[in-house]
C-alpha cells in the first residue's frame, strides 16, 4: 500500500520536473521580446479599442506610437490632446496640439420640411435600405433615419430623434472617432472642429440637386444659391455642383452667412441668442 | 411526372389572376420617357439631340461599353429634353423624353402580319443583328443578348434551355405570348440555335400552364422537331437559369460559374419573342407584354405596352388607384421592384405592375430564430440563411465568404419560409454586395 503511495508520487513529481523543463527551455529559446513601453503607451489610452485612430485597437495603436519617429499623423481621438501629450511627455517627443472635433449631422430634413413620399417597410438599416432605394422622401442625398449611426456609436453619442426622424449628437459625449462617418450610408456625417466654446456654423444640407429640385424634395435643403458665398468677409463658402460648403479652417464665426441663407440650411451651434435689433430698443426709448 | 430542381423551393400560392385576359395595344401615350439604364452593365450613350424628330423603332441612344444594348424609340415625335429623371427606385437615370405626334414606324420594320419562317441569316449576322436590334434578357436580369450569345472561347453550348416557367406568381405576360404567338417563340428559339450552333432546344414549362404546353408541343410534333417541351412541377424558384438547367437536363452549375460551364444557354421566352421580331421582322426592341394585376383590382390585363410608359399611366388605363391597395410592384411579388416613384416610365424588361393589398405586403414583426430550419429546406442553392444572417449582422466576411454567400440567387425563399419573420434576404443581400466587392478586389491569380 504505502510502497504504490510512494510510487505514485515518485513517478508523478518526475514526470512533472521533465515536462516543466521542456517547457522551460521551449519558453527560452521561442520568447518573443517586446518593447516594455508598449505596454505602459496602452495604460495611457483610454482603452475603449474604438478604432478611431485607424488602428485595430489600443494596442495596436500604442505599438503604432512607440515604433514611430514622431507622433504626428497619430491621434486618439477619444483621449484627445491630454492623452498625446501624455504619451509624447512618455516616449521623450513633441506633439502639435489639434483642434478638437465633433461629429456633425449635415441633414435638417425633418419630418415637417422634407415630406414622405413612400413607406419603407423594411429591415430597419439604413445599408439595407440604401441599398434598395434612393430613400423614402424625394430627396436622394438626405438621412435614411434608421439609425445605422446609433447603432455604430461605441459611446452613446449619437440618438436617433423620434420626433424628427434625425439623429442628433451629443458634444460632451461624442469623442470624434468617425464609427458613425463610416456607418452613414449617405454620407451625412462629417467631422468638424467644434470650435472656440463649442461655437461652429455648417451647411447642414448635402443635397446636390439643382435649387428648385431640392426644394421641391425638402423646405430645408441648401439650393446653392450663392447668398451665403457672396456676403463671407474671409473666402470660407466654396459652393460646387449647387452645395454650399463652409471651411471651418477659414470660417470667422461672423454668423452674416446665417442670417442670409433663404432656406435655412446654415446652422450655427452655441451662439448666444441673437439681440433684438436695435429698431427695437429704439421703439422702447420712444 | 413532371420534372423540378432538385434542392429546395417553395410553394406560394400562383394567384394567375390575369390568365384569361388576352393581350390588347396599350394606347401610346403622349409623352414618353425612355431610360438609358435598361440594360445590365454600362449605360447607352444617346445619339439623338433636343428638337430631333424620331420615328418608332429608331435609333436613338448607342451601346456603350462590352455589356451594353441599344436603345430605339419606342414612340414617333419630337425629342423634347436628354435629362436625368428618377427611375422606379428613385435613382437619377437619363432619360430622353419624346414628345409623341403620330405614330410613324420606321420603314425598314416589317409590319406584316404573316410569319417568316425561313431563317437566312449566317450565325454572326444573327448575333450582330440582335445586337443591333438592342434585344436583351426579358426573364428580369435584362442581360444583353448578343453576349449570351457568343460564348467565350474555349466553351461550347451543348444544348440551348428556354424558360417558360414563369414561377413568379401573378405573372402571366409569358404564358400569354405562349399562347397568341407560340410559332414566332419557336422561330425564335431556333433563330438563337442557329446563332449557337447547338442541335438540341429545351422549353420548360410549368403544369400549371396546360395550355401553353398543349399548344407548343403539338407545334413542335409538327414541324420544329428538335425542340422539346418539358413539363415542369410548379415550384418557385423554376425559373431561375441554375434550377431550370438542373430541372430539365439534371446538370449542375458550379459556385460562382455561369450556365455556359455545363454547355448551356439559358433563355426566356419572351425573349426568343423578340429575337425573331428582330431577326425577321426587323423589329427593334420597343414593346413589351405587361401585366397589370391585383387582386384588389376590379380588371386584371394583359397590355402589349411601348418602353417608356409610366406607372401612372397605366395605372391610369386599368381605372386608377385602387383604394386598398398599399404597394406597388414591378415584376412578380417575390423578386420585383417596389415602385417608389410612380411617374418613372417602364423598361425593356418590366413584366408586370403589380398592386399588392396591405394583407398581402405587410411585414411581421421578426422574432427569434428557433433553429426550425425552413430556411435551409427552402433555399434552391443549398445555402443555410439563417447561419448567412448570423453571419451577415456580425459582419464577419471572410466566414460568408466560405458559406458562398456570393452563390445566393436573392430569390426570397428563406424569407418567405421563416415563420420568425426574420428578414433573411435582407442581411444576406447586403452583405453579398460586400463580399463580392471583396472578392473583386483581390489581385487575380
Amino acid at each position: 500500500m504505502t510502497t504504490t503511495i510512494i510510487f505514485t508520487i515518485a513517478s508523478l513529481s518526475l514526470l512533472g520536473l521533465v515536462l516543466a523543463l521542456i517547457l522551460y527551455f521551449t519558453a527560452q529559446k521561442f520568447k518573443v521580446v517586446e518593447d516594455p513601453r508598449i505596454d505602459d503607451v496602452e495604460t495611457i489610452l483610454p482603452g475603449a479599442n474604438c478604432g478611431g485612430c485607424g488602428f485595430a485597437g489600443c494596442r495596436a495603436f500604442a505599438e503604432g506610437c512607440v515604433k514611430a519617429d514622431s507622433l504626428d499623423g497619430l491621434f486618439c481621438p477619444v483621449g484627445g490632446n491630454d492623452t498625446m501629450k501624455k504619451v509624447a511627455g512618455y516616449l521623450g517627443v513633441t506633439v502639435a496640439d489639434k483642434a478638437p472635433q465633433v461629429a456633425v449631422v449635415r441633414c435638417n430634413g425633418n419630418c415637417d420640411s422634407r415630406p414622405k413620399s413612400s413607406n419603407y417597410d423594411g429591415y430597419t438599416s439604413c445599408a439595407v435600405m440604401a441599398g434598395l432605394y434612393s430613400g423614402d422622401t424625394d430627396c436622394r442625398y438626405g438621412c435614411l433615419g434608421q439609425g445605422d449611426c446609433e447603432i455604430s456609436c461605441d459611446f452613446d453619442a449619437i440618438k436617433m430623434n423620434p420626433r424628427t426622424g434625425l439623429p442628433e449628437v451629443d458634444e460632451e459625449k461624442c469623442t470624434a472617432c468617425g464609427a458613425c462617418v463610416k456607418a452613414c450610408p449617405k454620407f451625412i456625417i462629417e467631422l468638424r472642429n467644434k470650435g472656440p466654446k463649442g461655437k461652429r456654423i455648417f451647411v447642414s444640407c448635402i443635397n446636390k440637386d439643382k435649387g428648385g429640385v431640392a426644394k421641391k424634395a425638402c423646405a430645408v435643403a441648401c439650393i446653392g444659391c450663392t447668398k451665403c458665398q457672396k456676403v463671407c468677409a474671409y473666402d470660407a463658402i466654396t459652393i460646387s455642383s449647387n452645395l454650399a460648403y463652409i471651411d471651418y479652417n477659414k470660417c470667422k464665426l461672423c454668423r452674416k452667412c446665417v442670417v442670409e441663407c433663404p432656406t435655412n440650411a446654415i446652422w450655427e451651434v452655441n451662439f448666444p441668442v441673437r439681440v433684438p435689433k436695435r429698431e427695437t430698443a429704439d421703439v422702447e426709448q420712444q | 411526372m413532371s420534372k423540378t430542381f432538385s434542392i429546395g423551393g417553395i410553394h406560394p400560392k400562383d394567384n394567375k389572376i390575369s390568365v384569361k385576359a388576352a393581350i390588347e395595344n396599350f394606347p401610346v401615350m403622349e409623352t414618353a420617357y425612355i431610360s438609358m439604364s435598361q440594360h445590365l452593365g454600362a449605360p447607352a450613350e444617346p445619339v439623338v439631340a433636343k428638337g430631333d424628330k424620331v420615328k418608332t423603332g429608331q435609333l436613338i441612344a448607342k451601346a456603350n461599353g462590352f455589356i451594353s444594348a441599344n436603345i430605339h424609340s419606342s414612340v414617333s415625335g419630337t425629342v423634347s429634353a436628354i435629362e436625368l429623371m428618377p427611375d422606379l427606385a428613385g435613382n437619377l437615370v437619363q432619360h430622353i423624353v419624346v414628345k409623341v405626334e403620330g405614330d410613324e414606324w420606321d420603314e425598314k420594320i416589317d409590319r406584316s402580319p404573316e410569319i417568316v419562317r425561313e431563317i437566312k441569316l449566317s450565325p454572326s449576322e444573327i448575333i450582330a443583328k440582335i445586337a443591333e436590334c438592342g434585344i436583351v434578357g426579358l426573364g428580369g436580369a435584362a442581360f444583353p443578348t448578343h453576349i449570351k450569345l457568343s460564348p467565350p472561347p474555349g466553351k461550347k453550348a451543348e444544348f440551348l434551355v428556354m424558360n417558360g416557367a414563369e414561377c413568379e406568381p401573378y405573372l402571366t405576360s409569358d404564358y400569354r405570348i405562349m399562347l397568341e404567338n407560340p410559332e414566332e417563340i419557336l422561330i425564335g428559339t431556333r433563330i438563337m440555335m442557329t446563332a449557337l450552333g447547338v442541335k438540341k432546344a429545351y422549353i420548360g414549362i410549368e403544369d400549371n400552364k396546360p395550355k401553353a404546353i398543349k399548344v407548343m408541343k403539338e407545334l413542335c410534333s409538327k414541324s420544329y422537331k428538335n425542340i422539346k417541351i418539358v413539363s415542369l412541377q410548379k415550384k418557385y424558384p423554376q425559373g431561375g437559369e441554375k434550377q431550370l438547367i438542373d430541372a430539365i437536363l439534371g446538370r449542375q452549375v458550379p459556385s460562382m460559374g455561369l450556365p455556359i460551364d455545363t454547355g448551356v444557354v439559358v433563355q426566356n421566352v419572351g425573349t426568343a419573342l423578340a429575337v425573331y421580331e428582330a431577326v425577321q421582322k426587323n423589329k427593334p426592341l420597343f414593346e413589351g407584354v405587361v401585366t397589370v394585376t391585383g387582386k384588389c383590382m376590379t380588371e386584371q390585363r394583359n397590355f402589349r405596352m411601348r418602353v417608356g410608359t409610366t406607372f401612372e399611366s397605366m395605372l391610369f388605363a386599368v381605372g386608377g388607384f385602387p383604394k386598398d391597395a398599399e404597394k406597388l410592384v414591378s415584376g412578380g411579388p417575390m423578386m420585383g421592384k417596389a415602385v417608389a416613384r410612380i411617374e418613372a416610365a417602364s423598361v425593356k424588361s418590366t413584366s408586370a405592375l403589380l398592386l399588392l393589398t396591405e394583407e398581402e405586403t405587410k411585414r411581421k414583426p421578426e422574432g427569434n430564430c428557433i433553429r426550425c430550419a425552413k430556411c435551409v429546406d427552402a433555399c434552391p442553392m443549398g445555402l443555410e440563411p439563417f447561419l448567412l444572417n448570423r453571419l451577415s449582422r456580425a459582419g464577419r466576411m471572410e466566414d460568408l465568404e466560405a458559406n458562398l454567400v456570393q452563390d445566393c440567387i436573392e430569390c426570397g425563399s428563406c424569407l418567405y419560409v421563416c415563420p420568425a419573420n426574420i428578414p433573411l434576404l435582407d442581411t444576406i443581400r447586403l452583405s453579398k454586395a460586400s463580399v463580392l466587392k471583396i472578392m473583386r478586389s483581390r489581385p487575380k491569380k
